[in-house]
């Protein structure tokens, strides 16, 4: 019995190994020993990654020059955005607290973003290119590291805290936020190996 | 019983999947091949290690220091949850004590059960174990809410002449666990779990 390994695909979280089926539109297949996912067949393309990464990017853009929330203490108007916020935290000595702010909420989201649009890009232009390959493992890697979501939760949970203090008006930068996050999870949902699948 | 790809000899590329005879780099997308993370329990128990010990400051060291003409605030994690208690927004306080200390100390508990139970091969609720570890590495992120809060109270009410709102060393700290047990988690190969099963049923 001669088998081709690339006609295998292996659990990701117990090892387990299954040969691998055609899959219907949406349908996915489960891991017999463990049950954890083994792949689906995506109802998205490339181009619509494409399509959703350019738009979170927009939305990110609109999130950071955007003030997240307006207060009013004795009439006097005061807004901040979230560099501001950073700036306020290294000014005052909080390197460390800055800077994780920094990367989880500002950079890494951006990189990520960033990373799929171009990912989708030399897919097209040059599939074989080492530049691909190094694309796909960043976008891997920073995955876990943007926390766009948790951030939405922080700004509601101190819109809360500030209205014992003064009045408070969420800032469109909320909504832009809340947006983001929306599509970055839409993004995180398509399993990346999929696009090294259509390549061979 | 199913066959794994290393009873079969075979790799799987970590990055892209496919399944291949063993080679030190994948021949479609270059990741470097192991048939188990490398040094999987040791780094784990290292990173758990510093992530137990920066939980203590982390929770005795203020995060936040609010001063204001009442005097000066030093809010740890917990008596910000008590006041969000006692002030009535039971639910946000309940939110903030899951998400910021039973979810680390679960996670502490939850990695180092999971750790032990590989150096002793256990071969009992192997299925359980499988999702004690899929529900940690899902809710590990949601940990930084707090960090994010302190830095928004910070910056937002930085330019009112209400107070002056500081980031306190805990929060630091506590961004580190937070850091510091995602890493744990990462570097923890799942696959160990159902190796042990295996090898008796080889």
């Amino acid at each position: 019995m001669s088998i081709n390994p690339g006609d295998y695909v292996a659990c990701r979280e117990c090892d387990g190994l299954h040969s691998k089926a055609e899959l219907s539109v949406g349908a996915e297949a489960r891991c017999q020993r463990c049950g954890a996912l083994l792949y689906r067949h995506p109802r998205m393309k490339a181009e619509h990654l494409l399509a959703i990464s350019i738009a979170a990017l927009i939305t990110l853009a609109i999130a950071h020059s955007c003030p997240i929330v307006a207060l009013q203490v004795n009439g006097i108007p005061n807004s901040a955005t979230l560099i501001g916020c950073i700036a306020s935290l290294w000014r005052e000595g909080s390197l460390f607290t800055a800077l994780l702010v920094f990367a989880t909420a500002l950079l890494f989201p951006l990189l990520e973003l960033s990373s799929v649009m171009l990912l989708v890009l030399v897919g097209w232009k040059a599939p074989a290119s080492p530049l691909r390959a190094m694309l796909s493992r960043f976008v891997m890697a920073l995955r876990p590291w943007g926390m766009t979501e948790v951030f939405v939760l922080g700004v509601l949970v101190s819109l809360i805290k500030l209205s014992h203090l003064a009045r408070v008006v969420p800032g469109i930068a909320l909504w832009a936020f809340a947006a983001t996050a929306v599509m970055v999870a839409v993004i995180a949902a398509f399993d990346l190996r999929q696009l090294w699948e259509e390549g061979t | 019983m199913t066959p794994t790809a290393l009873s079969h000899g075979l790799m799987a590329c970590p990055h892209c999947g496919l399944v291949q005879e063993p080679a030190e780099h994948c021949p479609r997308c270059r990741s470097r091949l192991h048939h188990r993370k490398p040094d999987s329990l040791t780094r784990s128990w290292a990173l758990l290690l510093a992530a137990a010990i920066s939980y203590i400051p982390a929770n005795l060291l203020p995060v936040m220091i609010t001063s204001s003409l009442t005097g000066t605030e030093r809010d740890t994690i917990m008596s910000g949850v008590i006041y969000f208690w006692t002030s009535g927004s039971e639910g946000l306080a309940a939110l903030i004590f899951t998400v910021s200390i039973l979810i680390p100390l679960l996670k502490l508990g939850s990695l180092s059960f999971l750790a032990v139970s590989i150096h002793l091969r256990s071969e009992r609720s192997v299925h359980q174990r499988a999702k004690l570890f899929r529900i940690v590495e899902l809710v590990g992120r949601w940990s930084m809410l707090d960090v994010f809060v302190v830095a928004l109270m910070v910056g937002l009410v930085q330019f009112s002449n209400l107070a002056i709102i500081e980031a306190g060393p805990g929060a630091a700290m506590f961004g580190g666990v937070v850091v510091l047990t995602m890493l744990a988690a990462h570097s923890f190969d799942p696959r160990l779990i159902w190796d042990s099963s295996e090898r008796q049923d080889v």
